[in-house]
């Protein structure tokens, strides 16, 4: 497979507006497309839409229930609804109703969770989303993404649409890395292998899949020879291209901005555990909540930066 | 499928699906009977009369939707479909059993022709509003019916899509409120009284009937009023008996989640008959 050696990590759009962005494009194609928010349509971006298409543009209010349950009889009824908010008020004030009137009756719902991990700073932990993973996982017949950086946020709004069936995407609050090529293709349950290596696999999303690429930079300058694939597909998982990353390369990193106790790493220890097991480090968010700062001082603080990816790295190395 | 205005022939339906609503709860030996016979006028009136569906064409888009908000009432639901042609009527009475399409809340996955899977309270009235919307948005003349329980208007999500239906003027969809004033733990007033429950939806901006929700003709006069109402939704609040058509169901809060025995079964039909 080619890959990539050298990335400038430019940085682009945060995913929020990206997401917002690509919204209003897919509205022009498509009229079903319909935009539900809760009194944060210029966090989320969605005010984008709410300007070009009003009619289409349903503001809830700060009731996400509702928002929830309205965009299920929405897509009941043909539409293709995409409901957005912070990530934490979507999934969780939401959740009973992402569970009875969405998942089991497999609506087609598209909920977009902005403000995603600790990275959105001073607002503090009860506007932090680091749960949301877990929660949206544990929906049957949900499809869960979290894309890395504008490009694949993008892509994956369009794809969300194109699927049939509840799909949660989940977005950032700040600006973030290009990491991925203009033409990059992305699709549900895919993955991107950004460099190729022999010695160990860094699996992230997110925010983190541009540290992980941080981390392969210095670790290749120290010899080592790094694998780093972004995982923007959390369920379904591309199985194929980690079997091959524990079988090929027998030492497994996963790096994410969530719970280490319930995000992708979890997910992907058990693929692991069924193909090819092999040692593991997970770097994450502890089981603790976060606190105001900076984006750059809580990444810092909860160990979500290279520095982090290439401890563990050392660690799963000498686990070997 | 018979689709009529005469009271008459709508209260012999009525009839029939009290004694169908009796019998598959008793061959389940659980659910929910009280709330069951309470709304059964309404969901004939709907079905029968009012509402535009067409089994043969089930998912006609223009089609009037309907949403049981107050899932655990499935049996009538159940009654009302198997009647109107949706579902078998032979299987009635496998009612909650395993691989039974009449599952113990209605369930889309088992009966598509259901427009949501109900059950978990306070969601159907936002559900119904997001088909209202989309109805709107494609000019379709479809209307959204939606059964509340009265217990269930306890629940917060009741009061978020309250506020949005009122203030997004929705006056393609009615909520109806089966108010039989009996829920699980007991009478209403009790629990977490509601009263007064028309002014609470009239200062939402609801359009609100009251209404006598055993009486067909005051249903039919109140939907009718409904359909010419501009601007705002409107919320009928049917006056109903728990358990109504069999004496000792009514007002009895043990019939709210209690199946009958045989004996009570045998009596309840008598009374029926």
């Amino acid at each position: 497979m080619e890959t990539k050696t050298k990335f400038d990590l430019k940085l682009g759009m945060a995913t929020r507006e990206a997401f917002g962005r690509a919204l209003v494009d897919l509205g022009r194609e498509n009229k079903n497309i319909v935009a539900l928010d809760a009194d944060l349509s210029k966090s989320t971006y969605t005010h984008f839409f709410a300007k070009e298409f009003p009619e289409r543009f349903v503001e809830c209010g700060i009731a996400e229930a509702n928002m929830i349950a309205i965009g299920a009889g929405l897509a009941s009824s043909g539409k293709i609804p995409f409901a957005a908010s912070f990530s934490c008020f979507a999934i969780n004030k939401g959740f009973e109703q992402l569970r009875v009137a969405v998942a089991y009756p497999n609506v087609n719902l598209k909920v977009v969770g902005t403000h995603s991990g600790i990275s959105i700073g001073e607002d503090g932990p009860s506007q932090m989303s680091i749960e949301d993973l877990g929660l949206a996982c544990s929906l049957p017949g949900f499809t869960v993404l979290s894309p890395a950086d504008e490009v694949s946020m993008r892509a994956l709004v369009f794809a969300a649409a194109a699927h049939i069936g509840p799909v949660f995407l989940r977005a950032g609050r700040p600006k973030a890395a290009i990491v991925h090529a203009a033409d990059q293709h992305f699709e549900i349950g895919g993955s991107v292998q950004l460099t190729d290596g022999k010695d160990l696999t860094i699996l992230a999303h997110g925010l983190l899949v541009a540290e992980a690429i941080r981390a392969q930079e210095k670790l290749e300058a120290e010899g080592v020879s790094v694998r780093v694939i972004d995982m923007y597909s959390i369920k379904p998982l591309d199985r194929d291209a980690i079997a091959r990353a524990a079988r090929e390369t027998r030492a497994i990193v996963v790096a994410e901005e969530h719970l280490v106790a319930s995000g992708l790493g979890v997910r992907v220890a058990q693929v692991v555990t069924e193909t090819h097991p092999c040692p593991m480090e997970f770097v994450g968010i502890q089981d603790t909540y976060a606190e105001s700062g900076t984006p750059e001082e809580l990444m810092e603080k909860y160990g979500l930066v290279a520095s982090n990816v290439i401890a563990a790295s050392k660690r799963v190395l000498g686990r070997k | 499928m018979i689709k009529t205005s005469n009271v008459a022939e709508l209260q012999l339906i009525a009839k029939q699906m009290r004694r169908e609503i009796v019998e598959m709860i008793t061959h389940a030996k659980s659910g929910h009977p009280g709330g069951s016979l309470s709304a059964v006028e309404i969901l004939v009136t709907l079905f029968f009369d009012v509402m535009r569906h067409d089994p043969a064409n089930p998912k006609w888009p223009d089609r009037d939707r309907f949403i049981l908000s107050k899932g655990h009432a499935a049996p009538v639901l159940y009654s009302v479909m198997a009647e109107c042609g949706y579902t078998p009527k032979d299987q009635l009475n496998t009612l909650r059993k395993l691989g039974s399409i009449y599952q113990g809340h209605p369930d889309v996955r088992f009966i598509p022709t259901l427009e949501a899977s109900t059950g978990s309270l306070g969601e159907g009235l936002s559900i119904g509003i997001g088909m209202s919307l989309a109805a709107k948005l494609d000019q379709r003349p479809s209307r959204t019916y939606v059964v509340l329980g009265d217990g269930e208007v306890q629940e917060g999500q009741i009061w978020e899509s309250a506020m949005f239906g009122g203030d997004k003027g929705v006056d393609n969809l009615v909520a109806i409120l089966d108010y039989n004033h009996i829920q699980l733990d007991g009478f209403v007033n009790d629990i977490m009284p509601l009263d007064p429950v028309p002014d609470k939806w009239r200062a939402f901006n609801w359009h609100a009937i009251e209404v006598d929700g055993h009486s067909i003709p005051a249903l039919q006069a109140a939907f009718a009023e409904a359909a010419t109402t501009k601007g705002r939704p409107t919320i009928v609040v049917a006056h109903t008996i728990k358990g109504k058509g069999v004496s000792f169901m009514e007002n009895n809060p043990k019939f709210h989640g209690t199946a009958p025995t045989e004996e009570e079964m045998e009596k309840a039909l008598l009374e029926l008959a």
